[in-house]
This record gives structure tokens, sequence and C-alpha cells, in this order.
């Protein structure tokens, strides 16, 4: 599953200053894990220590908060957006 | 030192994370880079108090920028346009309505210059920006804010493009328009509106108010706080009730006072948060109901717009706030906002909009249930205005009796109105 990821300022620098970059798995956590291994140690800020995204990022799978499908188990597919936004923003 | 040294002294130091204490310098940055928590602005405290007294805030402009020195701005010439230093109502016939002895209205319904308390953080925002070399300004709004962004922006000459959810009230969108920002308009609700801003602020060197400048944006608000307490003759209240939207606007009040009693400009006192949600976009009152200590967010429906954030970026820190204050977060119905609206404006002729019809509506519902006690100094923030928020009540308010230019047409007509009246209020007897 080839999917695109948009990356915000904060983690580019573990991109090359990347904004978007293209990534593989089939669900969030894989694709965590494998945006890991392309970038090493953006996982660590991604995540707490308990695996799962921070509280203050979230996470969208073609625009829709995966809050409100499957967590970090939601499924993707070729083609899919995932978008990981600080929350910190608004109001 | 001298005395042009001191009145020029920079009394913000940098910016710094809410989780894990990093520092940030001051520039446009809202979230810290290891923990993603948002940014505050540092003070040295030490330096306003050597600055400030109630006698030299009294001499300060009529506007919030009489409390200059707690804001994190360095201009010598902030964008006045006469915000702030709105009426602080005490209440009679509200007040006897709900049974409470001391209620006051903060009416920022007629804060300049576009009539909602946004003014404060946009005037605080926008001055930044200018300081920061942004010549575009920007931001996420659901209505309030797109109004003052364009209207502040335009009268510093910045150029302008914001955002708002695309089904807003005409009004809001109208007083949006008139400033000739760029609108756009998108199809999707305000968390949508709020992520794709953040994407769009990670690619255009735009001073986005509420993302990028958040950090001093958001102080702005404190103003509700210093207001309050100048108002009530340098002393706290014992309670306030204030709508929750991205809840930032309440832990401001809070830090607002904080500020106050930390540079001695008032006696520390302890004052209860009490919040106001709609009940179509409650994500605030659900966790506080709940015991929760983390938000989970909702898709907003409800007439209350200007309030309808379904993913609050400060819920967890006015969950806190209210919790340490022994406070309380309640939500209302849209039915129950609506006739929030209609009673503050027959009992203290008070014409807002819905988010301040949710905080009347919880304030007689927490009264009600015996949460708030009729002796406690009680203030109720008002923090938009009703004329942006026609449809809401329209079919729910009288209508005009139409008459002929002639005595006899206008007897009929008021004999009929006294005689609908009459059953009215038999029918509340009953």
């Amino acid at each position: 599953m080839t999917v695109k990821v948009l990356i915000p300022t904060p983690l580019q620098k573990f991109t090359n200053n990347q904004a978007t970059i293209e990534c593989n798995g089939s669900n969030i956590d894989e694709l965590i894990d494998s945006l890991d291994v392309n970038c090493p140690g953006i996982k660590a800020r991604i995540c707490d220590e308990t695996g799962k995204p921070r509280r203050f990022l979230n996470l969208y799978v073609n625009s829709e908060d995966i809050r409100f499908l499957d967590n970090t188990d939601t499924s993707l597919k070729d083609g899919d957006e995932v978008s990981i936004v600080p929350a910190v923003a608004g109001g | 030192m001298t005395q042009a040294t001191i009145t020029k002294a920079r009394t913000f130091t940098h910016l710094v994370s809410k989780e894990g204490g990093v520092k940030y310098p001051l520039k446009a940055l809202n979230v810290c880079e290891e923990t993603f928590s948002p940014l505050e602005v540092a003070y040295d405290y030490d330096v306003i108090r050597s600055l400030v007294s109630r006698e030299s805030i009294a001499a300060g402009p009529h506007s919030i920028w009489r409390y200059k020195e707690f804001l994190p701005v360095e201009s010598e010439n902030p964008i006045d346009v006469g915000t702030g230093m709105t009426p602080l109502v005490k209440s009679t016939r509200l007040a006897r309505r709900l049974g409470l002895k001391n209620l006051y209205i903060k009416n920022d319904a007629v804060n300049m210059p576009t009539l909602s308390f946004k003014d404060r953080v946009v005037s605080v925002a926008l001055t930044r920006a200018r300081e920061l070399g942004f010549s575009t300004v920007s931001c996420a709004s659901t209505g309030n804010l797109a109004n003052s962004t364009a209207a502040i922006a335009a009268h510093a000459g910045l150029d302008c493009c914001v955002f708002i959810p695309s089904d807003l009230e005409a009004g809001k969108i109208l007083g949006t328009l008139i400033y000739n920002p760029t609108l756009m308009a998108v199809k999707g609700n305000y968390d949508q509106v709020n992520r794709l801003c953040s994407e769009v602020g990670n690619t255009y060197g735009w001073g986005f108010v509420n993302i990028n400048l958040r950090p001093y944006y958001s102080e702005g608000s404190k103003t509700l706080g210093f207001e309050v307490a100048e108002q009530l003759g340098w002393k706290l209240p014992d309670h306030v009730v204030a709508p929750l939207a991205s809840g930032s606007l309440f832990t401001k009040i809070y830090k607002g006072f904080q500020e106050f009693i930390k540079v001695g400009l008032i006696d520390d006192k302890q004052v209860r948060f009490s919040g106001a949600q709609a009940e179509g976009c409650s994500p605030i009152a659900q966790a506080f109901k709940e015991g929760r200590d983390f938000i989970a967010p909702v898709k907003p429906n409800t007439v209350a717009k200007s309030i309808a954030i379904g993913n609050p970026a400060d819920g967890v820190y006015a969950l806190e706030v209210a919790r340490k204050t022994n406070g309380n977060i309640e939500s209302v119905t849209d039915a129950e906002i609506i006739e929030g609206m209609k009673l503050l404006a027959e009992t203290e002729g008070i014409f807002t909009e819905t988010a301040g019809g949710t905080t009347i509506a919880v304030l007689k519902k927490l009264v009600e249930a015996g949460k708030i006690d009729p002796e406690e100094t009680t203030v109720a923030y008002i923090t938009g205005n009703g004329l942006k928020t026609q449809e809401a009540v329209q079919g729910y308010i009288g209508e005009p009796l139409i008459i002929e230019p002639k005595l006899d047409s206008f007897e009929r007509a008021l004999e009929r109105s006294r005689t609908l009246e009459r059953l009215e209020w038999q029918q509340t007897i009953v």
C-alpha cells in the first residue's frame, strides 16, 4: 500500500525538509513503523512511550480523524492520504 | 536605570512548552517540537511588577492596551481600534429572575470594532504579526474571528485571507466580506477548516492568528479577566461562567486573574470557573461529566456555530481549570440556547448571539441545580452580538403589528396585543 503522508513543519527535520513523503503500510501502526525506517527517529516523536500517537497530534486518513475510524488500526489502501497535524490550533 | 529605559523594557521573554518546559524563541511558533503541546508566552513578572500599578493602568488608554505590560507585543504603537473596556453590567432583572444577588454581565457583544471578544485576540495577534514581519494574515474561523481579522487587517493595511466553514450565518459572511479580504468558504465543519489551515500554514509564509501566532493571539483573552477585576474595584468575583469552544478563552481568563494576583494588583481569592457548551457540540462537557482527562472529538451539530469546535485544542486545560477551581462544565440544548438569548434580551436589553445564549442557559441550569450560590459574585461572559446570528431566533420571537396610519387602527392593534399578552400570562400561570 503506497500512501502519501503530509508531514508538519516540526517533523520535517526527519524528512529532509520534505512536506510530503510516500510510504507503505496496511494500517496506521504499520505506516508509522515504516516511516521510522525511512526517517529514523520520527516514531519517537509521533508516539508517546506507549507507542500510540501523542495526545497533541491528530492523524487523518483522507481528511477523516482516525478517532472517528479505527484509530491506529485504521486500514490503508493505495492512494490514501494520511495527514499528521499538530492539534494545537484554532479557537 | 532611567525612566525612559524602564518604560521600554520588554516584559515577555520567551515561549515555553506547556508540557516539559522546553524554551523557544519569540517567533511564530505554536507547538513544542518534542511533545507537540502548546507553547505559552513567558513573562518576567518582576519587571511587570516594577512597571504597573492600579494608578498607571487606570491612567492608560481606554482599551486593552492599558494592560500592555501583560501582553506579548513590543511596539510603542500597538494596533488600537478601541478594543476592550466593554461594560460590566450589574444585573438586576436577570439576577432577580434567576434568584441571584450579585450577578454581572461582561458585555463583549459591544466590543470594538466587530462586536465580539475576538477583537481582543486579533488586536494582539496582528500587532505581533507586524512585529514579526508578516504582510499577509490569516485564520481558521467560526465567524467572529473572520470578522475581526478582516477588519483589523484592513485597518492595519495587512493582506488578509480567512477560512470559514461554508454554512455560516449570513451576517458573519457579510460582516467579513465588507472588509474585502480573500474569503475561503470551506465545504466542511470548523475542525476540517482548522486542519486545512494547519496544512496551509506549513507551506505558505502567512501569519495565521490562531495557528502559528496562537501563543500571542490567545494572550489577548486575558484582558477579559483584567477588565472584570478592575471594573469590580480591583477585586475578583467568586464565580465566572464563560462559553467553551477551543477552551482557550476560559483558561486565559483564569491566567489573567492569576497574573494580577502575582504582581500584587489584587488580593488572592478562589474563583470558581464554570464552562458552557451546546449539547450538539459538547466534547469538553462530556469529558467533565465522565471524569475523563482526555477529550473525545465529536462532529458538531448545533445552532451555536461560533462555539462548534468538535476537537478543541485547549479542551484538556479547560477541564483542569474547571476541576481545580471547583467549577462545572454543563451543556444545553439548542432550544435552551434560544431561550437564553431571549431571556438576556428581555431582562437586560442585551442582544447576544448563540454563544451568549449558551452561557445564559448554562448559568440558569447551574443556578437551578444549586451549583451557583445566590450570594456569590458571579460574572457571565457574553462574547458576541446577536445581530450576527439572526437566523437562530427567526420564528421564535414576536412579529411587528402592521397598522394603517390611523388612530383607530393603532388602538385596535394595541387592544389585540394586550389581549394576547393577557392570554399568554394566564397560560403561564396555569
